[in-house]
């Protein structure tokens, strides 16, 4: 096991050494000036230099990328130049609860949903419950996310006015205000991944109710929950574990667009804002703590996974 | 890579082709049963059907769009905004507003008719830059074992950014325009696309009759192209598929943040973006361009699953 988990820890370090390298570049090869941003349109070339000069946006990519690295290493991401007297750090970790609780939300949203549909439609295979759902699987996974939210919103919010149209409210305010305004984008998140568990779920379970030991567990006489809960499905949940680490990133990405929706003060909104305002520093930020995490996150669905499933400790070991 | 396109084009017109393979009765009959075979199967899979018919109503409407608009679907009229569906245009302007107009008083009918090119264009775009450069790494990855594990460690960190995070930050360095639009959608679609042939390949690549070229002194190049590649195909058509279906959504997605088509090309995600800030005032204007967003991705998603139901003979033998 210790090698298995020091194997996949050490697959993980090129990949944040690519992925970080990759944020770096790509920003650094944006067209506009940080500098002339930060000083207005008004600016002299004269103080534009010097501005430029005192961020050292003047040095060759080489210096300024090792320059970047060895802040990083110290967990210095650096100042933004748009949100007023705020480190990227800070202004990241400002906006991180309600993308964080969107995303775990979202996340829940989509297993309530989609495990338990997934089985029923395994269960009922070939019968109208199974097509009943399949087809509402298909349509949740064509359904642009945006689209939804606003149909969301013109339903619940502007004709029946029983949710909010818009915003967020923190959990400092009470966590029953913050869920009322985070149930629609909550659901609009988490659909469309909620119908892709669906038919994962359905496929898995096919899959399991065939094996040996499922027809074993029949023939030993168990009742039906028993051998559906406690031999396919346990089986089938192995590989969905996985899903869910990918998940996290479809989720992530995804919270731009829902943020946007429903103008949630997130860290999506925050990414947009970044981007329009050529705050460097801050895209870089934002783009290189999520990719980290998602690497983090299918590191640990990994040792999971390991755990759960004896067989791919040894293969791989 | 001609020999995919094809195929593919020819089963997004499956209901077409009937005619089609009743007129090559005449062929010699090994090849004419074996077609009738696939398209019969086909023509019997309902949502693979619907699917297509789906995609080939809009293939339709994006070429026949000059005929079908009956306003410039750029033209701003600061005198009929908001009007209703249905509702007629104050003069000087004529013609019915089918679906109503937005903020600025353009015809939503003609804008949604107008979007499906670029929709289209997208789709098309990407999935043909997915599947070669897709193709490309993952034959490459699958067969030489010394460059499996670097490229695909650069496929797995590119798969680490969330695609709308990484077409996002594309976008902001490159700017808006359609052909930036299918290069971030493509960069961001191809890693997964090259994973599914290189893991293909893989399982192909220890087979006998791989190992018999080999023995026969057959070159590298040409067992991937002859003997590797058109096992591929089966595979990669349905893959292909998604990618056009993901790039649809993808392409509205960027517009709807206002990153993605330029704001003169009419699109739906930007459309949708437009109608958000006057839900209140005129609802009717995210109707049409939704759905025909979620009809397109619908279609797509319908003939993906149907192709790979039939060309997988694991499912087929369970019908």
């Amino acid at each position: 096991m210790s090698r298995y988990i020091i194997r996949r820890v050490l697959a993980a370090i090129p990949v944040m050494l690519i992925v970080t390298t990759t944020v770096f570049t790509l920003l650094y090869l944006t067209p506009g000036d940080p500098a002339g941003v930060i000083l207005g349109p008004d600016a002299t070339p004269e103080r534009i230099n010097e501005l430029r000069e005192r961020l050292g946006l003047n040095d060759p990519w080489h210096v300024q990328m090792l320059r970047w690295y060895g802040k990083l290493a110290q967990g210095d991401l650096g100042d933004s130049l748009s949100v007023s007297n705020r480190t990227v750090a800070q202004a990241i970790a400002e906006r991180a609860e309600p993308t964080i609780l969107l995303t775990s939300l979202a996340l829940l949203v989509s297993l309530l949903l989609g495990v338990p549909a997934g089985i029923l439609s395994a269960l009922g295979r070939g019968r109208w419950v199974d097509a009943l759902v399949m087809f509402i699987a298909i349509l949740g996974v064509s359904m642009p996310s945006f689209w939804l939210g606003l149909n969301l919103i013109y339903v619940f919010a502007v004709s029946m006015r029983v949710l909010p149209l818009a915003g967020y409210q923190g959990l400092d305010q009470g966590p029953q205000e913050t869920i009322r305004y985070l149930i629609l984008p909550a659901i609009t998140l988490g659909l469309a991944q909620g119908a892709l568990l669906a038919r994962m779920t359905r496929s898995m379970m096919l899959e399991t109710l065939n094996e040996d030991y499922v027809r074993t567990a029949w023939a030993k006489g168990l009742d039906k929950p028993a051998v559906v809960i406690g031999h396919a499905l346990r089986n089938a949940l192995i590989p969905l574990v996985t899903v869910i680490g990918l998940s996290f990133a479809v989720l992530m990405g995804g919270a731009v667009i829902t943020e946007q929706v429903f103008n949630i003060p997130g860290v999506g909104r925050l990414l947009i804002q970044a981007i329009g305002r050529r705050d460097y520093p801050l895209v870089q930020g934002i783009v290189l703590i999520i990719a980290l995490m998602y690497v983090l996150i299918n590191l640990a669905v990994d040792l999971v996974y390991g755990i759960l499933d004896p067989r791919l400790r040894q293969s791989r070991a | 890579m001609a020999q995919l396109q094809t195929q593919s084009q020819s089963q997004a017109q499956a209901p077409l082709a009937m005619q089609g393979t009743a007129a090559t009765a005449g062929l010699p009959a090994g090849r004419a049963r074996r077609k009738q075979t696939f398209f019969d199967r086909f023509l019997r899979h309902r949502s693979a059907v619907i699917g297509a018919s789906i995609l080939g109503f809009m293939v339709v409407v994006a070429l026949l769009t000059p005929i079908l608009v009956n306003h410039d679907p750029t033209i701003a009229t600061p005198q009929s905004r908001f009007a209703r569906p249905m509702g007629d245009a104050t003069p000087p302007a004529t013609g019915t507003y089918f679906f109503g107009t937005d903020n600025l008083g353009r015809d939503v009918y003609s804008r949604v008719v107008k979007g499906s090119q670029v929709s289209l264009i997208v789709g098309l775009g990407v999935s043909l830059a997915v599947v070669c450069a897709g193709t490309m790494i993952g034959l490459t990855a699958g067969y030489f074992k010394k460059l499996d594990s670097p490229l695909m460690r650069v496929m797995d960190s590119m798969m680490a950014f969330p695609g709308v995070i990484l077409a996002l930050a594309i976008m902001s360095v490159r700017g808006p325009s359609v052909g930036n639009v299918i290069l971030a959608l493509s960069i961001v679609d191809t890693p997964r696309f090259a994973r599914v042939v290189r893991s293909v390949v893989l399982s192909i690549r220890e087979l006998q009759y791989i190992e018999a070229a080999h023995a026969l002194g057959v070159s590298s190049p040409r067992i991937i192209l002859r003997h590797i590649l058109p096992n591929c195909l089966s595979p990669m058509i349905v893959q292909a598929t998604f990618v056009f279906a993901a790039a649809v959504l993808g392409e509205a997605g960027l517009s709807f943040l206002g990153v993605g088509t330029p704001p003169e090309i009419p699109s739906w995600g930007q459309m949708l973006g437009d109608a958000r800030n006057f839900l209140t005032q005129a609802p009717w204007t995210m109707v049409a361009p939704g759905t025909a967003l979620m009809l397109t991705v619908l279609g797509l998603n319908l003939l993906g699953d149907g192709i790979r139901d039939l060309l997988d003979p694991r499912l087929r033998r369970q019908g």
